[in-house]
């Protein structure tokens, strides 16, 4: 069976989903997903679905769990490229998905975990606990 | 009807007269239309249904498709000049009169023969006066989905205001097929140029309730699952206050008064800001080395 491949980029892992998502390759995905994850302890997860064409109200769940079983990992999600008529599906289903960053392209996406991973930095230097 | 026809052609003068004098006394509109051009199209079809009567009394038939032709023209002439579908009825109507007149001389000696002829030309008149009403109210339906469509490619344009940063004025109601219009237009547009910020401005929007609410929440969310910012902005205080009252949660969305403060706030979001280059000149006055 084939799977998604998960590429590691620093602390961020990328996914780039270019083939159509049934939903065992969706179920797939969210193991190995949370499994690398927790392996790399990544700090951010960017999804890009610019080849996405058609979706469903399961592969719009299963990208909100994603973001949810990410964001209890600790590592933000962010979801890039998606095409004008995705957006319209997702939201006549009603799927706002509203726990995930979202970027117009993968740049602007890395672009935003970066900062994002800079300010938690930041954040959290101060007390030593991090580092 | 081959005696009808015969009648028709032997007192073309005096039926024309008196069809005319007939439309001078009830539904005639000289505000709209000359007398020379009156005159013109009613013996154009005087002529066309006399010709048509020698073959046939079904108006449905082939003998009358000139007849039909030329009024639809008519109606269509009638209708761009401003006369009621009602009024162009009774054109038609109006002809039964001085036809009947004519019968009643020529067929004195046969009563039983005139009622014949008299009901079958008053039935081919009614017919093609229905007909004619028919395509006066079909020209109009095709005026008024010809204007539906022009406005709603009129009404959503999407305006770039600064790089990366694009403006939706929406002017006029908003129903569910202009919702996904201006939807559409709005994420491609979202793409094409690649911009993070999109305004929609609601200044020229007349009414907010629940629906068009929620239609706008739809195309902001669906903008934002594409990765760009959306901005609501226009909302005069009246609409604020509507939305209060009716309880509709915009808690999620960015809002502004003005699309000057949208864009205020967009330009800070992109990390630019606008900065006076020099001290504002008097723009009524002409300079006075020229």
């Amino acid at each position: 069976m084939d799977r998604i491949p998960i590429l590691k980029m620093g602390d961020c892992l990328l996914v780039t989903i270019q083939v159509d998502m049934h939903d065992q390759l969706a179920v797939s995905l969210q193991e190995d997903l949370t499994a690398q994850i927790a392996k790399y302890a990544s700090r951010g997860v960017l999804i890009d679905i610019s080849t996405l064409e058609i979706v469903d109200s399961f592969i719009g769940r299963m990208l909100a769990n994603i973001a949810a079983m990410s964001r209890v990992l600790d590592a933000q999600t962010v979801l890039t490229g998606m095409q004008p008529a995705v957006a319209i599906t997702l939201v006549e289903l009603g799927m706002s998905l509203s726990g995930i960053k979202t970027a117009l392209n993968v740049e602007r996406g890395m672009e935003l975990l970066r900062q994002y991973i800079q300010e938690e930095n930041e954040y959290r230097e101060p007390d030593g606990s991090e580092e | 009807m081959s005696s009808v026809h015969e009648v028709l052609q032997k007192n073309e003068g005096a039926i024309l007269s008196g069809w005319l004098a007939e439309m001078a006394a009830s539904t005639r509109r000289s505000d709209l239309m000359g007398d020379t051009e009156l005159r013109q199209q009613a013996a154009e079809l005087l002529r066309l249904f006399a010709h048509a009567a020698r073959n046939s009394s079904d108006t449905t038939s082939e003998a009358f498709s000139a007849t039909r032709e030329y009024l639809r023209e008519i109606a269509k002439s009638r209708l761009d000049q401003g006369f009621t579908p009602s009024e162009t009825a009774m054109f038609i109507l109006s002809l039964k009169q001085p036809v009947f007149n004519s019968m009643r001389d020529e067929l004195e000696s046969d009563p039983t023969q005139l009622v014949a002829e008299i009901w079958t030309v008053g039935n081919a008149l009614d017919k093609l006066a229905i007909q004619t009403v028919d395509s006066a109210v079909e020209f109009r339906d095709q005026v008024i989905v010809r204007q539906q469509q022009e406005m709603l490619e009129l009404s959503t344009p999407v305006v770039k205001l600064w790089d990366g940063v694009l403006a939706l004025p929406l002017i006029g109601t908003l129903d569910s097929a202009r919702t996904q219009v201006v939807m559409e237009s709005l994420l491609s547009a979202i793409v094409e140029t690649n911009s993070q910020i999109a305004i929609i401005d609601i200044t020229g929007v007349p009414t907010v309730d629940t629906l068009v609410a929620q239609h706008l929440i739809k195309t902001i969310t669906a903008a934002r699952l594409m990765g760009a910012e959306c901005y609501l902005s226009g909302i005069r205080p009246a609409i604020a206050q509507t939305i209060v009252h009716l309880g509709i949660d915009l808690a999620d969305i960015q809002t502004k008064a003005k699309l000057a403060d949208a864009f205020g706030l967009a330009l800070s979001r992109l990390g630019k800001s606008i900065v006076t280059a020099k001290p504002a000149t008097n723009i009524t006055s002409k300079p006075k080395d020229a």
